[in-house]
C-alpha cells in the first residue's frame, strides 16, 4: 500500500439541530459523527461497522459529499473534499461514488435502467452516444446482467438484481473510490453472497478502493483489510481486521463480538445486561460505553479515552482506558 | 444465471405490460364508467351548443314568461323573463364547466409549483411557503374566495380567481407532503452523485412521480370547483346578467322558488348530475392510481382466517409428547385471480419446553405457517385451504372464533417482529399489559397491575412500576420486544410463536432477548415454534429445525445434525452462503437464480432449477418428504449424504 | 399538558397576525380610491377627506397597516355606512346566530359522519358499506344552496313540518323549541356535505388501521373483535380523522353563506353577501376576520384534542 492515504478523515464531526431559536434560546443538538479520524489506502477495503445509532451512515454520506461536516476534515487524493463537495459536486462524484443500503429505493421507478445507468454518462463523463452505448454494456456485463434488462423499470428487478444495478450505477463514472453503505443487509442471504462475490470481483478488476459500512460483523470481517468499530459518534477500535476480530481490545468490540450469532454458537450473553444507549441529547463527559462496560472505573466517566496506538500490530489502536489484554 | 433470472421475470412482465390498461382498469369500475358517460354527455352537449338548435339564451320575451316544462317549443320552459331554459342551461354548463376546468388548472399548477419546490427545498424555502400557506389556509375556504370577489368586484373572471387562490393550498399540502417523502428517497440522492443538478432532479426525477397525486387531486377537486363558482353566482356574485352559468340560474330561479320552482330546480339538478359525475369519475381514477388500493391494501381483514378445507384430515391422534401437532397445512393467497400456494402442505410437531426453527428466505412461507395456527394470516386474501392443527388433540381449525380467541394469548401467544409497530402507540405498556392479562382472567384492575409489574420484573426491565406509564415510543427496539415478550407470557403459555423476533435489534441487543426467551422458556416450560432467516440465530435457541422453500419443508430435523451435516442441497447452499464470524476466508457459495413464485410452482421439485445436483428424475414428479435417519426428513431424492447419494 | 396548550395558544398568534396581514393587504387592492369605495359612492367630498386622514391612506403602505392593526385592537372596526352603525356590534350579534347553525352543523355531520365511516369500514363490501359509500358520494356532490331550497319546498312548502326562514318566528317565538324548529332544516343542510367528508376519510382510516401490526397483537393477545374494532382501531383512526373536523369546521362556517342566505339566518354569513352586493367593505372585513379568528381558534382545539389522544405529538 502507498504512504499517502486516498482518503483521510480528520477529526470529522457532524452536529445535528443545535443553533439558536428566533428568542435566543438554544436548541438541542445531537452529536451524529465526533472525532472521527480514519484513513483509507488505495486498493483496500475499510469496514465501518456499529450498530444502529453510532453515526456510519453519517459518516458514509459525508464521505461522498451528501452531506458536510460540522468540523474537521475530509481530505480526498490531497484535496478538500468538503469544499469541492460545496461548488462542484460533479468532479468529486467522478471520483467517489455511492452503493445505497435499499436497492428498490434508490432507483427511480418511473425511469428505465438505461436512463438511470445513462445519467452519470451524460451528466459527469459528457459521453457522446456511441460512447456511452458501449460503456452501458459494458456495465452490465460488469454486474453479471443482461443486457435486455436495459429498457425495463426497477419494479420488474428483484431484490439482488436492483443491487446490482446500483453497483453499476456507482461504477459507471468509473470512480476510485466506492462507498458501500449496508449494500446487502435488504437482501435475502442467498442473495448476499453473490452481490458480495460481484463486488470482490470488481474490485480487483478495476483497482477499486472501499468503505464498506454494516452492521453485520461476519460481512464486514469477509470483506474488510481493515476494520473501524464505532460507537455512538465514535471510533472506538480500529486495526487490520484480522487482528481487531481476533483480538478485541475495546470492551465493547469484545461485546459485539461475543453477542454476534453464529451456526453451531449458543450465546453467552446474560440477559439483563443494559443494552440502552447514552441520552444523545445530553451525553456522559467520558466514554459513552461506561454505563455498559464491566470494566469501568471512574476515570472511565470523568474523561473521554483517545484513541491510541494499542499493542503490537501496526495501526491497531483502540479508545480505552483499559483495555482487554493482547494475545 | 442470465436464463434463470429471465425466465423467473417473464410473469412479472408480463403483468407489468397491462401498465398503460389504465383505461381498462376504469371502465372495470361500473360507477367510474357510469360517470365518464354522464360528464362526457355532458361535456359533448356542452361543447356542441353553438351548433345545436336552441333560441338565444338571452332573449327576454316576457309574454312567454315562467312557462311550465314541456310546454311547446320550451322544452323545459321559461324563466321569469320568458327565456328558454333549455337553451340557457345548455349555454350555462358550458360557462359553469369553463370556469371550473380553468380554475382547477390555475390551482393546480400554481399549488403544484409551491408544494414541488416547498418540499424538495425543505428547510428555510419550506418553512417559508408553508407558513405562507397555512395563512391562506387559516381562512374558511369560502369566506376568502368572498372578501377577494368583494374587494375585486363581482363578475364571473373575479369568481374564477378566487375560486383558485384558495384552492391554491389544497394541492401545496398535498404535493409538498408527496415531494418531501421523495425527496428523502435514495433515488434522490443517486441522482445527485450521478451528475444532476437541483432542477433536473426536481423536475425529471421527482415530478413523474408527483404526477398521479397532481392527478387524482386534481380529479378529486375539480367537482367541488364548480360547486364553489356555482356558489359565487348563486349568491349574485360571480356571473352577471345577461350572462348566466347554472349557479346564476339557480340564484335568478330562487326567488320565484314557491310559484314557478322549476327555474331552480332544473339547473340545480344539472349541477348536481355534472359533479356527481365528475365524482364518481374522480373516484375511479383515484383508485386506478393509487397504489394503496390496487394492492389491496385498503381490504379489511377479519378477525380470523378463513377456512376452506374440503375435508379435515381423519386420523386425529397427535403424535406422542407434541403440544402442538399440525399436519397438511396448506394456506392459499388469492390476488387478481392468481392463486398463490404459499403454504403447500407442512407438518410440525412442538413439544414442551422445545424450541422448533422454521428457517427460510423471504416468501418461503415461513410466517404464513406460523401466524396460519391461531388463524392470524389476514382474510382476505389468505384462506387455509387444507391440513389440521392440532393443540392437545384439538383441532383449530375446526374450532369456534371464541374458542380460538379464549386460545390465543393464554395457551398461545405470540412475539412479532418489529416490537414498534406491534404495540399500539395510543396506549400505554401497562394499558396494554392489564388488557393482555384481564383478557382471560377476570380479576380487577390493581391486580391486572400488580401482575404486569410482575412480568416487566420477569422480563428484566429495570424500574418497571415506572415503566407502566411509558408509550412504546419511548422506550428503546430492546425494551418494546420484552414487553411483547412480558405480554406473551401472561398466562401460562404452552406455544409461543415467535416471528423474527429479534430481526429488527441490534446484535447486543439480539443476543440478550435470545438469552432471555431462552431462559424463559425453560422457567415456564414453554414450547417455541421460531420463525426465522438466520442460522446463527437458531444455533442460539433452537432445539430442531426445519427448513423451508417454496412453501414446504425441504429438511427437518435436530439443530447440530442439521448444522452439521446438511442433507438437502438447499440447505447445504443455505448455510454455506452466509460468511461466519471467525472465518472471513471462507469462499462463498451464492445460490444462483431466484426462488419459484408460488403461484406457478414447477410439478417436481421446487429447487431443482437452482439446484446443481438436480436430474431428470427431480423435475418428473412431486418428492415426497422422506425418513432419514432418526427424527430427520428430507424432501431430495438425491440428498448430500447417507446411502442414496450414490448417483 | 398545559405547558403544550399554553405554547400552542402562543403559536396561534402569530397565525391571527397572519390573517390581519392578509385581509390588510387584500384591503389594499381595492381598484381606485379606498376611501371612496369604503365610504360608498354617495360619501361627501369632506368625509372622505376625513376617512383619507384617520386610516393614514396618505402615509406608506406599512405604516398604514400598524394605523389599521392599532384600529382593530382597540375594537374599532370602523363604521358601516349602510346601517350606520360601528362594525363590531353588528358582527358580534351575527355572529352568534352564525356559532348556532355552524355549531350544530358540526356536531351533526361528526357524529354521523364517524358512525357512518365506522360502519361501513367494519361492513366492508356489504350492502351497508355501499349504500353508504353512494350516500356520502350524494352528499358531497350537491349543491348545498340548492338542497336547503329542495328542503323548504317539500319540508317547509308543502309538508309544513318546519319553517321555510329565519331563526325565531316573528309572533309569539324565541323560546329553544321554536330556534331548534327554526334551526332544523339549514343545520341539516349545512351538515350534508362535511358528512360525506367526514364519512368518507373515517371510513379509509379505519381500513387502513385495520391492517396495522398492533390490530394483529391485539387479536394474538385474545382481545374481543369488539374491543379491537371500537377501542384499538377506532382510537387510532380518530387522530388522523380529528384534524379533518378542524378543516371541516372552516367549510362549515364557510358554507354558512349560503346557508343563510338560502334559509334568511341572520348570520353573518347573509350579512357578508348584503354588504358585498352593497359595496359596504369595512363590515365584510370586520366579518371575514372574526370568522376566520374563530376558525384559528377551533382547529386550535383540534390540535389540543388530537395531541391528548396522541402521545407522540407531545
Amino acid at each position: 500500500m502507498s504512504d499517502a492515504p486516498l482518503l483521510s478523515i480528520e477529526k470529522a464531526e457532524r452536529v445535528f439541530g443545535g443553533g439558536r431559536t428566533l428568542f435566543g434560546q438554544p436548541k438541542p443538538a445531537v452529536h451524529a459523527v465526533q472525532d472521527v479520524t480514519l484513513e483509507v489506502h488505495k486498493g483496500e477495503t475499510l469496514g465501518v461497522v456499529g450498530e444502529s445509532g453510532c453515526g456510519k451512515s453519517t459518516l458514509a454520506r459525508m464521505i461522498v459529499g451528501l452531506d458536510a461536516p460540522t468540523g474537521g476534515r475530509i481530505v480526498f487524493d490531497g484535496r478538500d473534499l468538503v469544499a469541492e463537495a460545496g461548488h462542484d459536486l460533479r468532479r468529486l462524484s467522478r471520483e467517489v461514488q455511492y452503493v445505497f443500503q435499499d436497492p428498490v429505493a434508490s432507483l427511480n421507478p418511473r425511469k428505465t435502467i438505461r436512463t438511470i445507468l445513462e445519467a452519470p454518462l451524460i451528466h459527469l463523463l459528457k459521453l457522446g452516444k456511441a460512447d456511452r452505448e458501449r460503456r452501458l454494456i459494458e456495465l452490465m456485463d460488469a454486474v453479471n446482467l443482461a443486457p435486455e434488462f436495459l429498457e425495463r423499470y426497477p419494479h420488474e428487478f428483484s431484490g439482488g438484481q436492483a443491487q446490482r444495478i446500483g453497483i453499476a450505477r456507482a461504477l459507471a463514472a468509473d470512480p476510485k473510490l466506492i462507498v458501500l453503505d449496508e449494500p446487502v443487509s435488504a437482501l435475502d442471504v442467498s442473495v448476499q453472497a453473490q452481490v458480495l462475490n460481484i463486488l470482490d470481483d470488481l474490485k480487483a478488476r478495476f483497482g477499486l478502493t472501499y468503505v464498506f459500512i454494516s452492521h453485520d460483523l461476519s460481512v464486514v470481517e469477509s470483506v474488510s483489510d481493515r476494520v473501524a468499530v464505532m460507537y455512538f459518534g465514535r471510533v472506538v477500535e480500529v486495526g487490520e481486521g484480522r487482528t481487531v476480530f481476533r483480538e478485541p481490545r475495546h470492551p465493547y468490540t469484545h461485546l459485539l463480538l461475543k453477542s454476534a450469532p453464529a451456526p453451531g454458537r449458543r450465546s453467552l450473553i446474560a440477559e439483563d445486561a443494559n443494552t440502552e444507549l447514552p441520552d444523545p441529547y445530553n451525553p456522559p463527559p467520558g466514554c459513552a460505553f461506561y454505563a455498559r462496560c464491566p470494566r469501568h472505573t471512574d476515570q472511565c466517566n470523568a474523561q473521554m479515552p483517545p484513541l491510541e496506538d494499542i499493542g503490537a500490530e501496526e495501526g491497531h489502536r483502540a479508545a480505552c482506558f483499559h483495555p482487554h489484554e493482547g494475545r | 444465471m442470465a436464463e434463470a433470472t429471465s425466465t423467473a421475470i417473464k410473469p412479472v412482465k408480463r403483468a407489468s405490460s397491462g401498465r398503460p390498461n389504465t383505461l381498462a382498469l376504469l371502465l372495470n369500475n361500473t360507477l367510474a364508467t357510469a360517470g365518464l358517460v354522464v360528464f362526457g354527455l355532458i361535456v359533448l352537449i356542452a361543447l356542441a351548443a353553438p351548433l345545436l338548435p336552441l333560441p338565444d339564451p338571452d332573449v327576454t320575451a316576457p309574454a312567454n314568461r315562467l312557462f311550465r316544462p314541456l310546454t311547446e317549443g320550451h322544452l323545459l320552459g321559461t324563466d321569469a323573463l320568458g327565456r328558454d331554459i333549455l337553451s340557457r342551461l345548455i349555454w350555462g354548463t358550458r360557462v359553469s364547466l369553463l370556469v371550473g376546468i380553468s380554475a382547477t388548472l390555475i390551482a393546480a399548477f400554481f399549488g403544484s409549483l409551491i408544494g414541488l419546490v416547498a418540499g424538495y427545498a425543505g428547510g428555510r424555502v419550506d418553512t417559508l411557503l408553508m407558513r405562507g400557506i397555512d395563512m391562506v389556509m387559516a381562512f374558511p375556504y369560502i369566506l376568502l374566495a368572498l372578501a377577494i370577489v368583494a374587494v375585486l368586484g363581482p363578475g364571473l373572471l373575479n369568481a374564477l380567481y378566487a375560486i383558485a387562490v384558495v384552492n391554491i393550498p389544497f394541492f401545496a399540502r398535498n404535493i409538498r407532503g408527496i415531494a418531501l417523502g421523495l425527496s428523502r428517497r435514495e433515488f434522490v440522492d443517486a441522482a445527485r452523485l450521478s451528475g444532476k443538478s437541483n432542477a433536473q432532479i426536481l423536475f425529471i426525477e421527482v415530478l413523474p412521480n408527483v404526477l398521479p397525486v397532481i392527478i387524482i387531486t386534481m380529479s378529486t377537486t375539480i367537482g367541488w370547483m364548480i360547486l364553489e363558482t356555482a356558489g359565487l353566482s348563486f349568491l349574485g356574485l360571480g356571473a352577471q346578467p345577461p350572462q348566466a352559468d347554472l349557479g346564476s340560474m339557480l340564484g335568478d330561479g330562487r326567488k320565484i322558488l314557491f310559484t314557478a320552482p322549476h327555474v331552480s330546480i332544473i339547473p340545480g339538478l344539472m349541477i348536481f348530475a355534472l359533479v356527481m359525475s365528475i365524482n364518481l369519475l374522480g373516484d375511479g381514477v383515484r383508485d386506478v392510481l393509487d397504489p394503496r388500493l390496487k394492492s389491496g391494501a385498503l381490504t379489511r381483514p377479519v378477525a380470523r382466517t378463513a377456512v376452506t378445507r374440503e375435508n379435515a384430515p381423519q386420523d386425529m391422534t397427535p403424535v406422542a409428547g407434541a403440544i402442538l401437532d399440525v399436519r397438511g397445512l396448506k394456506t392459499e393467497f388469492r390476488f387478481g385471480g392468481q392463486v398463490y400456494k404459499a403454504v403447500g402442505g407442512v407438518d410440525m410437531a412442538v413439544r414442551r419446553g422445545e424450541c422448533l426453527g422454521i428457517v427460510g428466505e423471504s416468501g418461503s412461507g415461513k410466517s404464513v405457517s406460523a401466524m396460519s395456527i391461531m388463524g392470524l394470516v389476514p382474510t382476505p386474501p389468505g384462506s387455509i385451504t387444507g391440513g389440521v392443527a392440532l393443540l392437545k388433540g384439538e383441532d383449530l381449525f375446526a374450532a369456534s372464533d371464541e374458542r380460538i380467541r379464549q386460545l390465543r394469548g393464554s395457551a398461545v401467544s405470540h412475539v412479532f417482529q418489529d416490537p414498534l409497530s406491534t404495540l399500539h402507540p395510543l396506549f400505554t405498556v401497562g394499558d396494554q399489559l392489564v388488557e393482555a392479562i384481564q383478557a382471560h382472567d377476570p380479576v380487577s384492575k390493581t391486580q391486572a397491575r400488580e401482575k404486569a409489574i410482575d412480568l416487566l420484573t420477569m422480563v428484566r426491565i429495570p424500574n418497571p412500576a415506572e415503566r407502566l406509564k411509558s408509550y412504546p415510543h419511548e422506550l428503546s427496539g430492546g425494551m418494546r420486544q420484552r414487553v411483547c415478550i412480558a405480554m406473551a407470557l401472561a398466562h401460562d403459555a404452552q406455544i409461543i410463536i415467535a416471528d423474527e423476533p429479534t430481526t429488527a435489534l441490534d446484535v447486543t441487543v439480539q443476543a440478550q432477548v435470545l438469552s432471555l426467551m431462552n431462559t424463559l422458556r425453560k422457567e415456564h416450560d414453554a414450547g417455541i415454534l421460531f420463525i426465522t432467516h438466520d442460522f446463527g440465530v437458531v444455533s442460539a435457541i433452537c432445539d430442531r429445525v426445519a427448513v423451508m422453500y417454496a412453501g414446504q419443508f425441504v429438511e427437518t430435523g435436530t439443530t447440530e445434525e442439521i448444522l452439521s451435516a446438511p442433507a438437502h442441497p438447499y440447505t447445504a447452499k443455505l448455510i454455506d452462503c452466509v460468511p461466519v464470524l471467525g472465518q472471513p476466508d471462507r469462499r462463498l457459495d451464492a445460490i444462483e437464480g431466484r426462488p419459484p413464485v408460488v403461484n406457478n410452482l414447477p410439478v417436481g421439485c421446487a429447487f431443482a432449477a437452482r439446484c446443481p445436483r438436480a436430474q431428470e428424475d427431480c423435475r418428473a414428479a412431486p418428492i415426497p418428504l422422506t425418513e432419514f435417519g432418526e427424527g430427520r426428513t428430507v424432501r431430495c431424492i438425491h440428498p448430500l449424504t447417507g446411502e442414496t447419494t450414490d448417483v | 399538558m398545559s405547558a403544550y396548550i399554553a405554547k400552542r395558544l402562543l403559536a396561534a398568534i402569530p397565525v391571527l397576525f397572519g390573517l390581519t396581514i392578509i385581509v390588510f393587504l387584500i384591503m389594499a387592492m381595492i381598484p381606485g380610491d379606498p376611501a371612496t369605495a369604503i365610504l360608498g359612492s354617495y360619501a361627501t367630498p369632506e368625509n372622505v377627506e376625513r376617512l383619507t386622514r384617520q386610516l393614514g391612506l396618505d402615509k406608506p403602505l406599512w405604516q398604514q397597516y400598524f394605523i389599521w392593526l392599532g384600529n382593530m385592537l382597540q375594537g374599532d372596526f370602523g363604521r358601516s355606512y349602510t346601517l350606520n352603525r360601528p362594525v363590531i356590534d353588528e358582527v358580534l350579534e351575527r355572529f352568534s346566530a352564525t356559532l348556532i347553525l355552524a355549531g350544530t352543523s358540526l356536531l351533526l355531520c361528526s357524529v354521523f359522519g364517524l358512525i357512518a365511516g365506522v360502519v361501513s369500514a367494519v361492513r366492508q363490501y356489504s350492502w351497508v358499506d355501499k349504500t353508504v359509500t353512494f350516500v356520502v358520494l350524494v352528499g358531497i356532490s350537491v349543491p348545498s344552496f340548492w338542497l336547503g331550497l329542495l328542503l323548504i319546498l317539500v319540508f317547509a312548502v308543502n309538508l309544513k313540518w318546519f319553517p321555510a326562514s329565519g331563526m325565531y318566528a316573528i309572533y309569539g317565538g324565541g323560546d329553544l323549541p321554536d330556534l331548534l324548529k327554526h334551526l332544523f332544516l339549514p343545520a341539516i343542510t349545512l351538515a350534508v356535505v362535511a358528512t360525506g367528508v367526514i364519512a368518507r376519510l373515517t371510513r379509509t382510516a379505519m381500513l387502513e388501521v385495520l391492517r396495522q401490526d398492533f390490530i394483529r397483537t391485539a387479536r394474538a393477545k385474545g382481545v374481543t373483535e369488539n374491543k379491537v374494532i371500537y377501542k384499538h382501531a377506532f382510537k387510532a383512526a380518530l387522530v388522523t380523522v380529528i384534524p379533518v373536523i378542524g378543516i371541516q369546521a372552516g367549510f362549515v362556517l364557510g358554507g354558512a353563506v349560503y346557508i343563510e342566505t338560502v334559509f334568511q339566518w341572520p348570520g353573518i354569513g347573509s350579512m357578508l353577501v348584503k354588504a358585498i352586493s352593497t359595496r359596504d367593505l369595512l363590515l365584510v372585513q370586520g366579518g371575514v376576520l372574526v370568522v376566520a379568528a374563530a376558525y384559528v381558534l377551533f382547529n386550535l382545539a383540534a390540535d389540543v384534542v388530537q395531541t391528548i389522544l396522541d402521545p407522540r405529538l407531545r
